[in-house]
């Protein structure tokens, strides 16, 4: 108890502000905890507040050498400038095209798959299923892309082999726009389909069995036992994993698209993060790039407070 | 407790053993077309003669990749940055977890909040860039690792685990004069081993695979890591970047770009292919944590 009295000693000794003598004291008497999350703190002050207050040169006509400070503000200029650009609305598609297709087709397999694993029976088939599906999400996104190249590729290619062998002509995919999504989705599908699964199989791991064993009484199949008891179970996963993917309708992935994009599919695959890249960070259009980055955080913001919202009204799950 | 199936059921069944087998043969084939690529001659390869099976099985392509100075380089690179960033990612998450455990600590849903917030609203890609530039840690591996220094989730992820310690137990051992800081370092640290292992596990498979902070900050070649490397080597085979480029030259008739690039990429995927199966239960568990609600 000794620290107990020399803290209490610091604390009549301090000056702290007259108005709130209570809370200089409480902050001396365990300074130990908060002295332990200065680092935590300042980190992310640092690294997270000071380049979102750093956004303000979406507002200004930012110059490297004169600074935050020494820019001359220009308002919405560059907002102004960004919504009536003519590559905007490509990007803008791109981008919800992707994110669309990615909640359509990519969102509901983990589901299906987690619910396909309920049913099988054998424990040692479901953890050799499940051992192999998880792998490829610790797959870094350059080897998916390199998997991907050489199973595409035109001339050496496993799935242009077969495109020959049944009389076909090879296809160079990876130039093309038109499958460039397709091969998005589907690679994006291949690395992450198992992992996401895990949530939903722990949801329906979690479900009383007394559940199964009352319905089986009443004489449900399984069909019927997945449709009133497993679905039901697992909706407010679904639910709130889906109003986090809408929150991020506007991140597209930039490490997944920037390795497969080239300038032949610009067209169908150039998306907001990665036209980020190119203009701001290797052309150095620091201020419209800075201004697409603050419209998309906010968009993202905006659709996940909606998506909160609605979610609450109609099944009563919500995040927060 | 035998359950007698009826025939539909037995059918759904087959049926189902048989759509998640296809889930794994369509995991399993672009890796497998890979490996075999790699362990495959070079008139096989230009041939297209290779699907799952190498054909006219020899060791060239790694052969270049073991040799090859400028890709172990790159490992050496980011084998660094995973031990240092993994390191401070620990030291760092337990730090600011454990008082935030505290549900009594005054002011902690502020801060709280604060760290939540930089979840849900992230800055722009290129203010973060100026920062770097502007702190002068562009072409310096501590801009791989400072930035990301603490995930946010893994801090919920580690707070959640402490609170479930008994509070009693740190009562006793201020009882016994334990400095708060000896706390965490003697009792809690080792107490929450399961989700250390699991931190450990996300953190130090992060910065094995990352690739938009080199993409960002790395312009020297010297430091780049393994996956910029990879990128180079597969989407532009540029001779410079890749390295190896006189032996290669010189024998470029035993092996082809693709051969080499193939086997790059299961050199550079075995480290997580080896851990992976031991370390499976712990990153379960980590990403089953994430889904408890507060």
């Amino acid at each position: 108890m000794e620290s107990g009295t020399v803290n209490g000693a610091i604390a009549k000794l301090s000056t702290g502000t007259p108005k709130k003598p209570g809370f200089w004291k409480y902050v001396l008497r365990h300074r130990a905890f908060y002295l332990m999350l200065v680092p935590g703190i300042l980190y992310f002050l640092v690294f997270k507040y000071f380049p979102l207050f750093g956004s303000v040169i979406a507002f200004q006509d930012f110059n490297i050498f004169k600074g935050f400070s020494g820019s001359d503000w220009v308002g919405f200029k560059w907002f102004e400038q960004l919504f009536t650009y003519d590559k905007f609305t490509r990007l803008l598609r791109n981008t919800l095209i992707i994110s669309l297709y990615q909640i359509v087709f990519a969102f509901p397999l983990p589901i299906v798959l987690a619910c396909l694993l309920n049913e099988v029976r054998s424990m040692a088939y479901k953890r050799i299923v499940q051992t192999v599906l998880y792998l490829p999400h610790f797959i870094s996104w350059t080897i998916v892309f390199g998997l991907t190249y050489m199973l595409l590729s035109p001339s050496q290619g496993l799935v242009n082999q077969l495109i020959a062998a049944t009389g076909g002509e090879s296809i160079a995919f990876l130039q093309k726009p038109e499958y460039f999504r397709t091969i998005i989705i589907s690679s994006g599908i291949w690395k992450e389909m198992g992992w996401n699964s895990i949530i939903f199989i722990a949801a329906l791991a979690g479900i009383n069995p007394a559940l199964y064993e009352a319905a089986r009484m009443d004489g449900a199949n399984r069909w019927k036992q997945f449709l009133h008891i497993s679905l039901p179970g697992i909706l407010p996963a679904i639910m709130i994993l889906l109003m986090l993917k809408i929150g991020h309708v506007m991140d597209s992935g930039f490490e997944q698209i920037w390795q497969f994009l080239n300038p032949a599919t610009y067209e169908t695959g150039d998306v907001f993060d990665t036209y980020t890249y190119r203009a701001g960070i290797l052309q150095g259009q620091y201020s419209i790039t800075t201004a697409i980055g603050l419209f998309k955080s906010v968009v993202g913001f905006v659709l996940l407070v909606i998506a909160n919202r609605v979610s609450k009204m109609t099944t009563g799950e919500g995040l927060y | 407790m035998k359950i007698r199936r009826s025939w539909g059921e037995k059918v759904f069944d087959s049926a189902n053993i048989a759509v998640l087998l296809l889930f794994c043969v369509a995991v399993i084939i672009p890796l497998l077309n890979v490996i075999a690529g790699s362990l495959s001659s070079n008139e096989a390869i230009i041939h297209s003669q290779v699907k799952l099976w190498p054909v006219g099985f020899n060791l060239k392509n790694y052969e270049y990749v073991v040799q090859n100075g400028v890709f172990w380089r790159s490992f050496g690179v980011t084998l660094q940055i995973v031990l240092i960033g993994t390191t401070i990612n620990m030291l760092l998450t337990i730090l600011t977890s454990y008082p935030l455990s505290k549900s009594w600590l005054g002011g902690r849903k502020i801060i709280l909040l604060f760290i939540i917030f930089t979840m849900i609203f992230q800055a722009p890609i290129v203010p973060m860039y100026l920062l770097i530039k502007n702190l002068a840690l562009l072409n310096s591996i501590w801009a791989l690792i400072i930035p990301g220094a603490i995930s946010a989730f893994n801090m919920m992820l580690c707070i959640t685990f402490i609170r479930t310690l008994p509070e009693e137990m740190f009562e006793a051992a201020r009882v016994d004069g334990m400095s708060e800081y000896r706390i965490v370092w003697k009792i809690v640290a080792p107490l929450i081993m399961p989700i250390n292992v699991t931190l450990i596990l996300f953190y130090a498979v992060g910065h094995w695979n990352n690739y938009f902070g080199p993409l960002l900050y790395i312009t020297d070649r010297a430091l780049q890591p393994l996956q910029l490397y990879l990128y180079n080597l597969i989407s532009q085979f540029d001779m410079d970047s890749v390295g190896g480029g006189e032996s290669l030259l010189e024998l470029s008739t035993a092996v082809t770009p693709q051969g080499l690039q193939m086997a790059t990429i299961v050199v550079a995927t075995v480290p997580i292919i080896i851990v992976y199966p031991f370390l499976q239960k712990h990153f379960i568990k980590g990403a089953l944590l994430g889904s408890v609600k507060e």
